[in-house]
C-alpha cells in the first residue's frame, strides 16, 4: 500500500478539472472559493475528488479494489460505503465493521453453510443477528435496510430494528429462524417507514399473534410484502384493509392459507402489482356446482403489470386458466409446488414467450420440458424439483428432458435439475448448445449411479460443462464420479467460485485437483467423499482465498484438521460433532473453517470444537 | 455365513468408526465390471473393505416434523456406498440380529440424512397435490386448519412460554429458565409490556421513547391493576404464585396477564386444586 509520501505539493494535472467541479458541488471540502487552489489542501480536495467519485461505484469488488489503493483511497472508500455486505458473519466482528464504515445505511450478511438446510449442521450453532442488530443501533441509527441468510433472529431482535431505527424501511430474511409472528407483529407495528417485508424460505413460529392486524392504521408505504413460507394462518380482513391502504405495493406473496376466493379480493385491490404469490391457488370451503364464483381471469387480466407469479401451493388445475391473460408477460413463472402434468402445463407455458425463470416440479416430465423448450426462447434460469426426492423413486424426467432444453434454450444461464438418470451425452450436449452457463447444478438423486446407457461414470459430461461453459462459476456435481472428473475441473474450471460435491471422487486426488487447479474457488461444500489429511493439506496456499470449506462424512482426522488450524491462524477450524462422537475421538465428522480476523468465535456451543 | 455377508453395517457402528464401505454382494449387477473398480474404496483396489460409516444430525427441535427422511428403517440389506445411519439410530439399533440372508439382489439403499439436497419444506408435495389434482370435479377439499396448541418450546435448554396481555394484541415469549423467583417472573412481565401497553393506550405517540409508561406492579399480589395467571398442563387456569417455583415450571403451559377487576368473572382452577384465594 503505496502511502502518504506520494503527497506532492499541487494536485496532478488530471485532476484539476475534477478538483474544481468537486469544489463547485459544494461537496465536504473546504471550498475557499477561488480557482486557484495550489494553496490549499491538495489532500483535502483529492480526497473530495475521490469521495464523489467512489459515491458512484456500487460493485463491492471494485470498491475492494479501490480501497487498496492507498490509505486515503482506503478512508474515503470506507466513509463512502454505504452498502455493507459481510459473506460470513464470523469473519469480522461487529464491532471491527462499524470502526470501519462509519455511514452504513445497509447491511447484507450471511450466516450458516448452505449445508445447514439439509439437516447436516446441528440446531444452535450460531450466527446469530443479535450482536450485529445491537451493534448497528450504535453505529448506523440511520439504518434502512437489513438483509439476511442464515441467521438466527430471534423477536427481540425484530423489536430492535423497529425501535431503534427510525427510518428503517426495508427487511429481508432468507431461511432464517428463531423467530415467531409475535416478533413480526412488534415489527410491523414499530416500523413506521417499511416499505419492504420479505420473509423468504425462513422458519416463522407461530405464536398464534394476528401480526397482519399489527400494522398501524392509515396509509402504508409497503411496496413489498412477501410471507408465503409462513406456516400460519393470518387474519384476512386485515389483509384486506392493508392491501387497500397501500397504494404503493408492487409485490405481494401469500402464503397457502389464502384461498383462491381470497386471493380474488385482494387482487381486485391491488391491479398495480408486478410480482404475485398466489397462495393455495384452491378453494378454502366446499364449493358447489351452481354457486357464484368470481370472475379469476377477470382478475388477472386486470393486472397487466404483472410479471412474476408464484404460489400455487394447493393448485386445483381446474383454475389454472385464470392466468392466461398474464402469460404473455411473465418473465417469472414458480410452478416448484404445482404438482401438475404435461398436459396441464402446455396451454400455459405455450402463451410464455418472454418467460427467463421457471421454477417447476418435475411431474410435467420430459414432456413438458419439451413444450419449455418449444416456447421459451429467452429462458435464462431453470429448476426442476421432484415431487418424490427419494433415492429410488421413479424419475419423470430424465436426459431427454436436459437434451430438449438445452436444444430449444440457447441463452440459458443457471439450472438446478433433480432427475433419477442422466447420461453424459446430454450433459455434453448442454455444455455445446448453451454457451452462457453461469451455474450448472445437476442433481442425480441415486447416489454413486452411473451413465445407464453406457456403464460409464459422468466424468466426461461435468468435464464438458467445464471445458466449454466458459463462464461457468457454480458447479454441483452427482452421479457416479471418479477423479477423473475432478482433474477436468481442475483443469478447465479457471472461474469456479463455488463447488457442491457428495458421494464422489476416489481418492485424496480429486480435491487436489480441485484445490490447486481453481484459482477463484471461494466456497467448497463436500460431503460422504473419500478424501484425507493430505487432501486438505494441499490447499494450505488457498484458504485464506475462499470464504469458507464445508467437509462432512470424509475421511478427516483431528490431528489433521489441528495441522491446518496450526498453520494458518487466520483461519477458524470448526470441529463440529454429532450426537454420540466423544470429544476426543480422532475422526472429525464435520468440518467447517473459514477465514476470519477475530479468531475462534465466542459463542460457539458444546458440540463445536475450534482446533 | 457366505463370505460376501461377512461384515454388517450394524455390527460395526458402535465400535468401529473406520471408513470404508460395505462390498457389494455377490453376483450383484451394476452394469460393467469397471464399474465395481469405480466404487468409493478407502485405500488401492486390492485391500479388504470395510464398512462406511458416516453420522448425520437430526434436528429434533425443528417445528417442522414432516421430514420422513429422518426417521430410518433398519438396514436390513447391505448398500454399497454411503450407508448412513444417524448416531442416535445407531445407538439403540446395534443390537439387531444380522438378516437371515445376503441378499442376492440389489436392494435399495437406506436414506441417507440431507439427500437428495431439498429443503424440508419442499418436501411432501406428492401427498397434498395429489388429492387435489385426483379430483377436479369433485368438491375440493378443505385447507388443513390446524391450530398448534399452545405448548411451550424448548429451543436448546431455555424452557419458552407464550405470554399475552389483556388490552395488548402482541403475544410475548418469555424462558422460564432464566428466572428462579416469581419476584424475577414480575418484573421481566413489566419490561416486556410496559411500553406496549403505552404504545396500546397511546397509539399516536410514536417517536422519542418519552410517553408516560405506567409501571406494571402487583401482577402476583392481587393488588395491581393486572394479575398474572396460567394455564398448566391440565388446562386449568391457576393464579401464579402458589405453589413452589420448581413445581409451578414443571406443569405451566402458557402465561396471561389479566385485568385484576376481571379475575371473579374467570373460573380459576378446579376446585381439587383448592387453590383459588387471592394472596
Amino acid at each position: 500500500m503505496s502511502e502518504d509520501d506520494e503527497r506532492q505539493q499541487y494536485p496532478p494535472p488530471d485532476l484539476e478539472f475534477a478538483s474544481n467541479k468537486a469544489r463547485n458541488c459544494n461537496s465536504t471540502g473546504s471550498g475557499s472559493g477561488h480557482p486557484e487552489f495550489q494553496s490549499t489542501y491538495p489532500d483535502q480536495v483529492l480526497e473530495n475528488v475521490l469521495e464523489n467519485v467512489l459515491h458512484f461505484l456500487t460493485s463491492r469488488r471494485d470498491r475492494n479494489a479501490a480501497s487498496l489503493v492507498c490509505k486515503s483511497w482506503y478512508r474515503v472508500e470506507a466513509l463512502t460505503r454505504s452498502e455493507l455486505f459481510i459473506g460470513n458473519c464470523y469473519a469480522v466482528s461487529p464491532g471491527r465493521a462499524t470502526a470501519r464504515f462509519t455511514r452504513v445505511k445497509a447491511l447484507h450478511l450471511k450466516g450458516k453453510p448452505r449445508f445447514a438446510d439439509f439437516n447436516l449442521m446441528p440446531p444452535d450453532w450460531g450466527a446469530h443477528f443479535n450482536p450485529w442488530a445491537l451493534a448497528m443501533a450504535k453505529a448506523y441509527p440511520w439504518l434502512e435496510k437489513v438483509h439476511l441468510k442464515r441467521m438466527s433472529v430471534t423477536d427481540d431482535d425484530l423489536a430492535t430494528l423497529a425501535e431503534l431505527f427510525l427510518g428503517f424501511k426495508e427487511l429481508v430474511l432468507v431461511c432464517c429462524d428463531g423467530f415467531g409472528t409475535s416478533g413480526l407483529g412488534i415489527f410491523v407495528n414499530k416500523c413506521r417507514q417499511l416499505k419492504v417485508l420479505d420473509l423468504i424460505e425462513s422458519e416463522v413460529s407461530d405464536d398464534e399473534t394476528d401480526w397482519i392486524s399489527c400494522f398501524p392504521e392509515g396509509e402504508s408505504n409497503l411496496e413489498s410484502l412477501i410471507f408465503d413460507c409462513v406456516e400460519c394462518h393470518i387474519n384476512f380482513e386485515a389483509l384486506e384493509r392493508l392491501v387497500a391502504r397501500s397504494p404503493s405495493l408492487k409485490k405481494f406473496k401469500l402464503n397457502r392459507y389464502v384461498s383462491i376466493g381470497q386471493l380474488y379480493r385482494l387482487m381486485v385491490r391491488a391491479p398495480q402489482l408486478t410480482h404475485l404469490g398466489t397462495g393455495s391457488f384452491s378453494p378454502s370451503d366446499i364449493v358447489g356446482q351452481g354457486d357464484q364464483e368470481p370472475d379469476y381471469v377477470a382478475a388477472f387480466a386486470a393486472c397487466r403489470s404483472l410479471v412474476c407469479l408464484s404460489g400455487f401451493r394447493e393448485i386445483i388445475p381446474d383454475y389454472l386458466p385464470a392466468i392466461y391473460p398474464v402469460c404473455a408477460n411473465l418473465t417469472s413463472l414458480n410452478f416448484s409446488y404445482a404438482n401438475i402434468t404435461a398436459e396441464q402445463l402446455k396451454p400455459i407455458i405455450s402463451k410464455c414467450h418472454k418467460l427467463q425463470t421457471f421454477w417447476v416440479l418435475d411431474s410435467i416430465c420430459d414432456e413438458g420440458l419439451q413444450a419449455v423448450a418449444a416456447t421459451c426462447k429467452d429462458l435464462r434460469e431453470l429448476r426442476v424439483f421432484p415431487v418424490d426426492p427419494r433415492e429410488d423413486s421413479d424419475g419423470p424426467v430424465s436426459e431427454v428432458g436436459l437434451q430438449a432444453i438445452s436444444e430449444g434454450c440457447r441463452k440459458l444461464q443457471s439450472i438446478l435439475y433433480f432427475c433419477q438418470r442422466m447420461t453424459n451425452a446430454a450433459v455434453i450436449a448442454m455444455s455445446k448448445n448453451c454457451p452462457d452457463l453461469v451455474v450448472f447444478r445437476l442433481c442425480i438423486m441415486g447416489r454413486h449411479r452411473a451413465d445407464p446407457v453406457t456403464g460409464e461414470p459422468m466424468d466426461d459430461g461435468f468435464g464438458a460443462i467445464v471445458m466449454n461453459c466458459k463462464k461457468l462459476t457454480r458447479l454441483a456435481v452427482s452421479g457416479l464420479l471418479t477423479d477423473k472428473a475432478f482433474g477436468y475441473i481442475g483443469r478447465h474450471g479457471k472461474l469456479v467460485r463455488t463447488l457442491s460435491v457428495a458421494f464422489a471422487g476416489d481418492s485424496d486426488m480429486a480435491l487436489k485437483y480441485v484445490l490447486e487447479g481453481c484459482p477463484q474457488l471461494q466456497k467448497l461444500e463436500i460431503r460422504d467423499s473419500p478424501f484425507g489429511d493430505a487432501a486438505l493439506r494441499s490447499g494450505l496456499h488457498h484458504y485464506y482465498n475462499m470464504r469458507f470449506l464445508w467437509m462432512s462424512s470424509c475421511r478427516l482426522t483431528r490431528h489433521g484438521c489441528q495441522e491446518i488450524a496450526r498453520a494458518m491462524p487466520r483461519l477458524v477450524v470448526e470441529v463440529i460433532r454429532s450426537a454420540d462422537e466423544e470429544e476426543m475421538d480422532d475422526v472429525v465428522g464435520t468440518l467447517y473453517m473459514y477465514r476470519s480476523l477475530e479468531g475462534p468465535r465466542t459463542d460457539a456451543p458444546k458440540f463445536v470444537t475450534i482446533l | 455365513m457366505e463370505s460376501g455377508c461377512s461384515k454388517k453395517l450394524l455390527d460395526l457402528i458402535p465400535q468401529e468408526k473406520k471408513w470404508g464401505f460395505i462390498e457389494n454382494q455377490n453376483g450383484i449387477s451394476h452394469g460393467s465390471s469397471e464399474e465395481k473398480k469405480l466404487e468409493l474404496k478407502l485405500g488401492p483396489p486390492g485391500e479388504e473393505d470395510e464398512p462406511l460409516v458416516s453420522f448425520g444430525y437430526f434436528s429434533s427441535m425443528k417445528s417442522n416434523a414432516k421430514q420422513a427422511h429422518n426417521k430410518f428403517p433398519p438396514a436390513q440389506e447391505d448398500h454399497r456406498g454411503g450407508a448412513v445411519l444417524t448416531a442416535s439410530w445407531a445407538k439403540n439399533h446395534h443390537h439387531q440380529p444380522k438378516p437371515p440372508n445376503c441378499s442376492q439382489k440389489r436392494t435399495a439403499p437406506g436414506p441417507v440424512v440431507g439427500w437428495p439436497p431439498i429443503r424440508s419444506f419442499r418436501k411432501n408435495l406428492a401427498t397434498t397435490s395429489k388429492l387435489a389434482s385426483e379430483s377436479p370435479t369433485s368438491l375440493p377439499h378443505k385447507v388443513a386448519i390446524e391450530r398448534k396448541p399452545a405448548a411451550p418450546e424448548t429451543r436448546g435448554k431455555g424452557l419458552f412460554v407464550k405470554i399475552n396481555m389483556d388490552g395488548v394484541p402482541i403475544g410475548r415469549k418469555v424462558d422460564l429458565k432464566s428466572y428462579d423467583s416469581y419476584e424475577k417472573l414480575s418484573t421481566a412481565v413489566d419490561e416486556l409490556f410496559r411500553g406496549l401497553l403505552a404504545a396500546q393506550r397511546d397509539p399516536s405517540a410514536d417517536g422519542p421513547k418519552q410517553e408516560e409508561e405506567k409501571v406494571i406492579t402487583g401482577v402476583l399480589d392481587g393488588n395491581g391493576e393486572y394479575t398474572l395467571v396460567y394455564e398448566d398442563n391440565e388446562g386449568d387456569r391457576m393464579l401464579v404464585g402458589d405453589v413452589p417455583w420448581h413445581m409451578f415450571v414443571s406443569t405451566v403451559k402458557r402465561l396471561r396477564v389479566l385485568k385484576s377487576s376481571e379475575l371473579s368473572v374467570i373460573n380459576l382452577g378446579s376446585s381439587k386444586k383448592g387453590k383459588m384465594v387471592q394472596n
